[in-house]
């Protein structure tokens, strides 16, 4: 997993060897090549212009001819509503990504070093019946959780949604440690087998500390699946008590429903922690994805 | 038997905990869910355990499978996993082809190519709703008037508000988002490629063509592989998107998921069951075969 990621993040040094062809069509093949690749990075920069272009819009820009024009004038009124209409949103996001994340990192992790190096017969069915969790349409569960979750009598909103993103987060969480672990040298953990470590030694002393960069691969992935959900949010909260996700789709679907200077606003609100973190922490972000692969 | 005890019992009780929760939320739920998608609890009094429900087995699927509103969605699942699959293989290796040369600011290209896979779908929805407005001509706005702009009139179309293949619309923005994903599984397959391997097709003559089709494709056929399933089984729970640029309720671009939502908010909870059941049939006929080759084939 790691290892792809690497891969991933060095650029390839390696020079072509020249071809027998003329210089000419080598050339025309890298111009070629270059404005295929600029041409399809405006196509992906296409929503951030209209979101960025649209939130600085007041009213007098709202004719649809003026529809990819710059603002005639400038305005961050769409700004200040959209923050005012989501902030109390985007602080329960936190406080549902947070926890959730960390405990579900924490399990994993533990699986994970169980399922690598404990080999007892069926460990592979095991690991294979809880990775199956990940793949499942959650529209599977969700009526008789709803039922469970009432019966538990855990409060809607954001317990509830801790809850359920650490339970669905185990299967992931566990590939990813699970993964990684396999490539730890054996004689690692063997060694401390030998100096008498039991298991939860071995784990605590051992396995714990060289696992930094899973966990932050681990962190990063829980936080961003569980900030960008909106299955569970919909189901188990409101947007007086859920996250941004439930929060944002209200606004943009609900009594402003036009006023799309608001809702991109908030659109880019709801996403700047995951983009920041894409940003900031970008190779372990494509570590977590190259994980999503099972065979990482 | 202490011994024994010693041997199993620490490792058992690092992995309790999430057996249990696997065990519980995901498996006890399937059965579960299963059992009331047998029953004909239709009504909110059934649904509060004020009325009792009675089993019915296979009626609601039956009734399910036979009712033209529910085939318009199964329809609707298929062309958007089909449009959603074509379209992010097609981009995601188009892009990793062209970024595994060298090329100036590479890291640019991938950093942009890959971005919307950080941003949720309800936010993109909220743009990619601006983009897709049916409205033409004078009216235009969004996609419409800019391929007025650029001077593709012809191109304007009402988008997701085609009855028959609106949902194809909602794929678009799915695009957007995940073929920077495939592009990015596709490029570690790259890189993975030994050059050895490359160096000693050109030495033995091949062409680039031959090249391609006789050693990279064959080394990249796994990377394809769980391209496909990934992405697959994420069209396949479709229900963000749609949300976000439609309405639940809108016929032309509505999936099984959506019609789950639809059941769950008027209380049909056996229909809402059965629906639940008939998703997590067609993921498993996918996953399964493929987690149990997985399985094998790391024993080899």
């Amino acid at each position: 997993m790691t290892a792809a990621a690497d891969q991933l993040a060095a650029p390839r040094t390696r020079v072509d060897p020249p071809r027998p062809t003329t210089k000419g069509r080598y050339t025309l093949a890298r111009t070629l090549r270059y404005a295929a690749l600029i041409f399809f990075l405006v196509v992906v920069l296409i929503p951030v212009y209209v979101l960025l272009v649209t939130s600085f819009k007041g009213t007098g820009d709202a004719d649809p001819s003026r529809a990819w024009a710059l603002p005639q004038v400038w305005t961050a009124e769409n700004w200040v509503t959209a923050w005012t209409a989501l902030a109390p949103s985007i602080v329960r996001s936190v406080a549902v990504v947070v926890p959730s994340a960390i405990i579900a990192a924490f399990l994993g992790s533990l699986n994970g070093f169980v399922l690598a190096r404990w080999r007892f017969r069926g460990a592979d069915i095991v690991f294979t019946l809880i990775l199956f969790g990940m793949f499942i349409p959650y529209q599977a569960v969700m009526i008789p959780l709803t039922q469970l979750v009432l019966d538990l009598g855990v409060p809607t909103g954001v317990p509830t949604l801790i809850m359920l993103h650490v339970v669905y987060g185990i299967p992931i969480t566990t590939l990813i440690f699970r993964n990684y672990y396999m490539t730890v040298p054996h004689e690692l953990i063997e060694a401390a087998r030998v100096d008498g470590a039991g298991m939860l030694r071995t784990y605590a002393s051992i396995v714990l500390p060289i696992s930094i960069p899973s966990f932050v691969v681990v962190l990063i992935w829980q936080f961003t699946s569980a900030w960008n959900d909106f299955l569970f949010a919909v189901f188990f909260s409101s947007s007086q008590n859920g996250p941004v996700t439930v929060a944002l789709n209200n606004l943009a679907n609900g009594a402003l429903l036009q006023n799309y200077g608001v809702s991109m606003a908030g659109a880019l609100f709801a996403s700047l922690p995951t983009l920041l973190v894409y940003i900031v922490l970008g190779k372990y972000f494509v570590g977590g994805l190259m994980s999503g692969s099972v065979k990482g | 038997m202490l011994n024994t005890l010693r041997r199993v019992g620490p490792p058992l009780l690092m992995l309790a905990p999430s057996l249990i929760l696997v065990g519980v939320f995901v498996y006890g739920l399937i059965a579960a869910n299963f059992s009331t998608s047998f029953t004909d609890n239709h009504t909110a009094a059934q649904a509060t355990g004020q009325k009792p429900a009675v089993f019915v087995w296979f009626t609601n699927y039956l009734d399910l499978l036979a009712n033209e509103d529910f085939q318009h969605s199964l329809m609707n699942l298929v062309l958007y996993t089909v449009v959603f699959l074509a379209g992010t293989m097609v981009m995601g290796f188009l892009w990793a082809w062209m970024l595994d040369k060298p090329v100036k600011g590479e890291g640019l290209f991938r950093s942009v190519y890959l971005f919307p896979m950080a941003v949720s779908f309800v936010a993109s929805g909220v743009v990619w709703r601006w983009l897709l407005n049916s409205n033409q001509g004078e009216q235009a706005s969004g996609l419409n008037r800019l391929f007025q702009i650029v001077g593709l009139d012809a191109l304007q179309n009402n988008w997701w508000n085609n009855v028959t293949f609106g949902i194809v619309a909602i794929a678009i923005p799915a695009i957007w988002q995940l073929s920077g994903y495939v592009m990015a599984l596709f490029l570690a397959g790259f890189r993975g490629i030994p050059d050895e391997l490359r160096e000693a097709a050109r030495v033995d003559g091949a062409s680039e063509w031959k090249l391609y089709r006789h050693v990279l494709f064959p080394q990249l056929s796994p990377v394809a592989l769980s391209a496909l399933i990934i992405i697959g089984h994420m069209s396949l729970k479709a229900f963000d998107l749609i949300m976000s640029i439609s309405k639940p309720a809108n016929y032309q671009t509505k999936v099984p998921a959506v019609d789950m939502f639809v059941f769950k908010s008027s209380f049909d909870y056996a229909n809402a069951a059965a629906v639940g059941s008939i998703l997590l049939i067609i993921v498993a006929l996918v996953i399964v075969p493929y987690l149990i080759r997985t399985n094998r084939e790391e024993k080899r």
